[in-house]
């Protein structure tokens, strides 16, 4: 596809995008109607809604005449939408999330035998991809099409392929989401979607790939920008490690059911490969790449170093590409790579403070900033927190350490020191940038909420993360405790009703860390919804019609 | 296959890849101490700074 251009009246990439549309409601209707398998029915007829709406809404949009792009501006109406998504996708990945909290503490809670989609087992994924994938995806995808175009001085590249990108995106997640709920798995931690949903993720991605890439291409700076460089790493790696660690025989081509080429530890590795480089790439890469254009942009600061920058992101992705048998500690992995994952995760300190460095450094001069922005704040004690995460998961992947703290629930709250502390509050803190500048006001609704926002989420990410320290070193020293006879001290279960104080404020803190996200919502609508500013800013052509 | 043994193999990978590291780093170090990219970096430092929050595409 190519720019759409003012001139034409129905551009290509919306016609091309409507009549694959149509295609591929067509194939998902004779896939859903032959399939002799229910879950697969129930994906299909989710596809071919999908695909209908999307036929029917270009349909109405070609013959209007929308979709007129304007190549003097740049494309925001999908970053519109995309923040829009990243904030409702939030609310609803952390509201599952303290719905399995209340579960742990309360195991009968939410629970009943007949509704098996309300099975822990089932809202987990849901709860972990909704966060990771959902709100953090969306929350790339939005802010990488914005720095993108920013800094390199170009509209997005592919015309309606940005749009592709995003509503793909969401179909993906809601596909995963219905599966999950419905008992579809894979079986691999944050790579639960089956083959099909796998297929039509690699196809969004690639598609992303080449709108990033096309917009590089065409940037009117000599350099690339340091946030362009992270999110092509995150880009690219992600692909890498989905299409590797998805590599799959599906049972039929009708069918949910497939079986993953690799087995045994070879299939361990895989998996791991791919999870702790989805923290490495999506979940820290893209997020240094927020990172590192908001908060200069916030402080009004440039990079404390670029040199820095340069050099802890290359040793940043040749370093973490390595780490991720750590989490194969005492398993059938053979005992030097085991060694081999723990080196390099210690070694990934070094690159790892040098984003926090930097990104905490360019304040210096700004201190003050601290005070009075609590954009600005949350974004600072973010990478505080990266930091802090980033100090906590070396230590871990040591062996010795890793027999105490494996298996343990001191794994799930360093998770979320990452992903609450770090991922969560830069996250917020784009979002918070972003609206303000996409919708052309003056500023936030409400400094006020964002404080209320601010203080709420901390204190109940510290009410998490002390909880469950408290309570994973706790079970890991219960597991390991021996009578002098030489028997375990502790059943299982006694080590799992010593952790139920812990587990209820677990809880706690999820439902402030949640409440924070309803009052950012609110603020956002409020945002959205406030009249223009009384200066209008310099208005030359038709607006882009294509605005969420 | 040839008759390389596993040692024969891991001693290549493990100097291999020691080397191979250390080279990389270097040119990185390099690279970005490289006296003449000094003004290229400190121009890029400052390009989210410039006033861009509207949508016109920047020149």
């Amino acid at each position: 596809m190519t720019d759409t251009t003012a001139q034409q009246d129905s551009p290509p990439g919306a016609v091309a995008l409507l009549i694959l549309s149509a295609v591929g409601a067509f194939l998902a209707l004779i896939a859903t109607g032959l399939s002799p398998d229910p879950l697969f029915r129930l994906e299909g007829w989710i596809f071919t809604f999908a695909a209908l709406a999307s036929a029917a809404a270009l349909t109405v949009g070609v013959a209007n005449g929308r979709y007129q792009a304007d190549p003097g501006r740049y494309e925001d109406g999908v970053i519109r939408a995309g923040a829009i998504a990243t904030v409702f996708w939030a609310i609803v990945g952390m509201l599952v999330g303290v719905v399995i909290a209340l579960q742990l503490a309360w195991p009968r809670i939410f629970y009943f035998p007949e509704a098996g989609w309300l099975n822990f087992g089932r809202l987990r994924p849901l709860h972990t991809s909704g966060v990771i994938f959902a709100f953090g995806g969306n929350a790339l995808i939005a802010t990488s099409f914005y720095v993108v175009q920013r800094t390199c001085r170009a509209r997005l590249a592919g015309g309606m392929a940005g749009w592709f990108v995003f509503w793909g995106y969401q179909l993906f997640i809601v596909m995963a989401a219905v599966g999950y709920l419905a008992g579809i798995t894979e079986g691999r931690e944050y790579a639960e979607p089956e083959w099909f949903v796998d297929l039509w993720l690699t196809l969004v991605w690639v598609v992303y790939l080449l709108v990033f890439l096309g917009t590089l291409w065409k940037r009117k700076e000599p350099h690339i920008y340091v946030a362009n460089w992270f999110y092509l790493a995150f880009i690219v790696t992600v692909a890498l490690l989905h299409i590797v660690n998805n590599l799959s025989l599906p049972v039929s081509l009708l069918g949910t059911k497939s079986y993953s080429l690799f087995a045994g530890v070879q299939d361990a590795l895989t998996q791991w490969w791919y999870g702790h480089n989805a923290v490495g790439f999506f979940l820290t890469a893209g997020f240094l790449a927020i990172m590192y254009y908001f908060v200069p942009k916030r402080a009004e600061k440039p990079v404390y170093s670029y040199r820095l920058s340069i050099v802890h992101f290359w040793s940043l992705i040749f370093i973490y590409i390595w780490a991720g048998p750590h989490h194969l500690h005492y398993t059938a992995l053979p005992q030097w790579a085991q060694t081999l994952g723990m080196t390099f995760s210690i070694m990934l300190w070094m690159p790892s403070w040098g984003g926090m460095i930097n990104g905490l450094m360019t304040l210096s001069g700004a201190w003050d900033k601290l005070r009075t922005d609590p954009v600005l704040r949350m974004m600072a004690v973010a990478v505080g927190f990266y930091g802090m995460s980033t100090f906590e998961g070396p230590l871990m992947s040591i062996r010795a350490v890793n027999a105490l703290s494996h298996y343990t629930d001191w794994t799930i709250g360093h998770v979320h020191s990452g992903a609450l502390g770090w991922v969560g509050f830069i996250s917020f803190g784009a979002i918070y940038c972003l609206v303000p500048w996409l919708w052309k006001k003056d500023g936030l609704y409400s400094n006020a909420l964002v404080e209320w926002h601010f203080w709420i989420a901390t204190l109940g990410l510290l009410f998490y993360i002390a909880a469950m320290w408290v309570s994973g070193i706790g079970e890991g020293l219960m597991w390991r405790e021996y009578t002098p006879q030489g028997f375990l001290a502790n059943s299982f279960v006694e080590t799992v009703s010593a952790k139920q104080v812990a587990n209820i404020v677990r809880a706690l803190g999820g439902v402030m860390y949640l409440s924070g996200a309803v009052i950012m919502a609110y603020n956002i609508y409020r945002t959205i919804r406030q009249p223009a500013p009384s200066v209008l800013p310099k208005a030359s052509g038709p607006i882009v019609a294509a605005a969420a | 296959m040839s008759g390389l043994s596993y040692e024969q193999v891991a001693r290549f990978a493990q100097q291999g890849g020691t080397l191979y590291f250390v080279v990389i780093f270097l040119a990185g170090v390099v690279y970005a101490l490289w006296p003449k990219n000094r003004q290229a970096f400190r121009d890029m430092a400052h390009l989210p700074l410039r006033e861009d929050e509207d949508d016109h595409v920047g020149s």
